[in-house]
């Protein structure tokens, strides 16, 4: 079947506009403006229960309904940043096929009837970034963008935003903050960016994934009912699955939701390469919990439920793979300095937690640790979850919760003397804890 | 002074935003192209430009990995070690990395050229090991191919001194 996303690999020019357009570009944006009204587009989503790309999977019919109706001021913000360890498809879709981004959002802007569009780039992408502002210039020439488009009353511009490395602004309201010039934190919610006061500039705003957007113009063109064709019924729809770690071919494969493991893992990515077996996966980045490869986890389909069921998420399908020579404690170590350096430090359990845990596992790496470190590592951690402001606090103790769990033999084998009869204790409160940590925490 | 130098894309950089205050990030971007680095000076231009207090200013500068609050060398190597690529001997590249110029993670080599330092996942995994040169992706790289672009570096170095 022809790539609906990865639309580059069947035709290699399509970043161009007049490419684009010849092959069907345009189309879907035409159509809505000047055959539906915006409450029929955002219907059409709803019913296509197209589900939102950057983590979450929210339907993003559904969020575009929320924006009040009767307000002047109102936006769309496409979510760029693209940080996640092991995600990389958002980047190909805007170097390779950006005009399918561009007309997504303008999309979704008409159907909220915005005033203007951002595109939140991550910094790194500064030269994808000012490709993109040039495509959005050619559109605005053919009147796709800007005033009074296709000759109606409605105007709406498009700009392009950089951050500058930072992953906490992925995070849809540490986003918002950080386009406003403000420190790239999140917000307390509600107001939700949807409502009066939570979105960008304080105004109504939806905020999706490049993924998410750059399904909706084959949406608008082939209907709802084609698009619930593709997939499962709960999950519909084409998926990028950005693939690393130890495979033979890495890369972004696109396949519909509910293609097995198996077929993405060995027929597409070719296995491992190598004459190792697979170990393990983490199939949404460092985010979410690691799950062990087993011959019958191979013949599951994935789907957002299939891999609930299988104790992770799907979160942006990012398939970092690891063979049997890896050692999970070292891959739990890495991770958990990833989530001590990115803590944005506005919540006290988050900064200080990672801070924490990082250092017990450089005592577990370095042979220092002892059968009680490991009951803290693991107390710390389950104390830590869901108290605090944003989902980064929970996605840093998985690494550590879930590797403990599947593979805690390895970190056994890193204690050289066990503690005598460590008996089980009720945890003590994190704060007490934390207090008999020295060192301040940052570096 | 950015103000009058790069009078026209300041005007447009304003243009965009109904806020100024969201000017921030690209002014520190513009001050960072004319300076090398986020000076103390330039971070008094831009809070001047945006209308804010340079405490705030400074601490957005802090608060990001992509402005440098010290000089660095011409050519700034951004190597990703993240767990992605650290599966495809991304650790060990960096370190022969540093060892080839005989520096120390985030150092800076005595002729000024390069600093090296490690950075988060960069989304490249699959072009492991990968690392970025002022903000510009270089990819699936090894040893033989990176010597090769030092000695390319060098010399556009040298050709642009000589300008
Ligand atoms: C710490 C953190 C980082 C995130 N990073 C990203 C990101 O890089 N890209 C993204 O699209 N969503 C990211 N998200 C999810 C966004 O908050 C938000 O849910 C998403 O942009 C909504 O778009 P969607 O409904 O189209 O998926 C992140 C969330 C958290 C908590
Ligand atoms: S949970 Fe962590 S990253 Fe999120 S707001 Fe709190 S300190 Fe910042
Ligand atoms: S881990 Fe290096 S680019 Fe993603």
């Amino acid at each position: 079947m022809a790539y609906i996303l990865l639309r580059d690999l069947d035709i290699p020019d399509i970043g161009k506009l007049d490419v684009y357009t010849t092959n069907g570009g345009w189309e879907g944006f035409k159509k809505a403006v000047t055959q539906h009204t915006p409450e029929e587009v955002i219907n059409i989503v709803i019913d296509s229960n197209l589900r939102g790309r950057g983590g979450a999977g929210f339907s993003a019919g559904r969020k575009w309904s929320f924006i009040p109706k009767n307000e002047p001021v109102k936006y769309v913000v496409v979510n760029a940043d693209e940080s996640e360890p092991g995600t990389f498809k958002d980047r190909q879709i805007m170097e390779k096929n950006p005009y399918q981004l561009i007309e997504g959002a303008m999309i979704c802007a008409y159907a909220i009837q915005a005033t203007a569009v951002y595109i939140y780039c991550r910094g790194e992408f500064w030269d994808l970034a000012h490709n993109l502002e040039a495509c959005i210039a050619e559109a605005r020439e053919q009147n796709l963008i800007g005033q009074n488009i296709l000759g109606g009353n409605w105007s709406c511009d498009m700009f392009v935003h950089l951050g500058a490395g930072a992953y906490i602004c992925g995070e849809e309201s540490a986003l918002l903050n950080s386009l406003q010039g403000f420190l790239g934190q999140p917000r307390v919610r509600p107001p939700f960016p949807a409502q009066k006061g939570g979105g960008l500039y304080y105004e109504p705003t939806v905020v999706n994934n490049v993924e998410t957007l750059a399904n909706v113009p084959w949406i608008l063109v082939n209907g709802a009912a084609e698009y619930k064709k593709i997939g499962t019924p709960e999950s519909p729809g084409p998926k990028i699955f950005s693939v690393s770690g130890h495979v033979a071919r890495p890369g972004n494969y696109e396949v519909p939701l509910g293609t097995t493991f198996r077929e993405l893992l060995f027929d597409k990515a070719g296995g491992t390469g190598t004459n190792k077996a697979f170990k393990a996966l983490l199939p949404s980045g460092a985010s979410g919990p690691v799950i062990p490869v087993t011959e019958q986890m191979l013949d599951t389909p994935m789907t957002y439920e299939a891999l609930g069921k299988l104790g992770s998420t799907l979160g942006s399908a990012s398939f970092i793979l690891m063979d049997e020579s890896t050692d999970m404690v070292w891959a739990a170590y890495k991770m958990i300095k990833f989530f001590k350096h990115e803590s944005c430090g506005k919540c006290t359990p988050c900064r200080e937690g990672t801070h924490w845990l990082a250092k017990l596992m450089e005592h577990v790496i370095h042979g220092e640790a002892t059968m009680l470190d490991l009951e803290k590592l693991e107390n710390v951690a389950k104390q830590m979850n869901g108290k605090s402001l944003c989902a980064l606090n929970d996605f840093a103790i998985n690494p550590i919760l879930a590797t403990l769990k599947h593979f805690r033999s390895e970190y056994v084998a890193y204690i050289k003397t066990p503690a005598p009869a460590a008996k089980p204790k009720q945890p003590a409160p994190v704060k007490k804890q934390l207090e008999e940590v020295a060192e301040p925490a940052g570096d | 002074m950015l103000a009058e130098k790069y009078a026209e894309r300041i005007q447009k950089i304003f243009s965009k935003y109904p806020d100024k205050r969201s000017a921030v990030m690209p002014l520190l971007y513009v001050a960072q192209e004319e300076f090398g680095w986020v000076s103390p000076e330039a971070i008094e231009e831009v809070a001047v430009l945006c209308e804010i207090d340079p405490t705030q200013v400074k601490s957005i500068a802090g608060f990001y990995t992509m402005y440098s609050e010290k000089p660095k060398g011409k050519y700034w190597l951004q190597v990703c070690t993240d767990f992605p690529c650290a599966l495809r001997g991304a650790d060990q590249f960096h370190q022969a990395l540093l060892d080839h110029l005989g520096i120390e993670e985030g150092g800076t080599t005595e002729d000024g050229l390069f600093t090296v330092e490690h950075v988060m996942c960069l989304a490249a995994c699959d072009k492991a090991p990968m690392l970025q040169c002022n903000f510009h992706y270089v990819e699936n790289l090894d040893m033989d191919k990176m010597k090769a672009l030092l000695d390319q570096w060098r010399a556009d170095a040298k050709d642009s001194a000589a300008d």
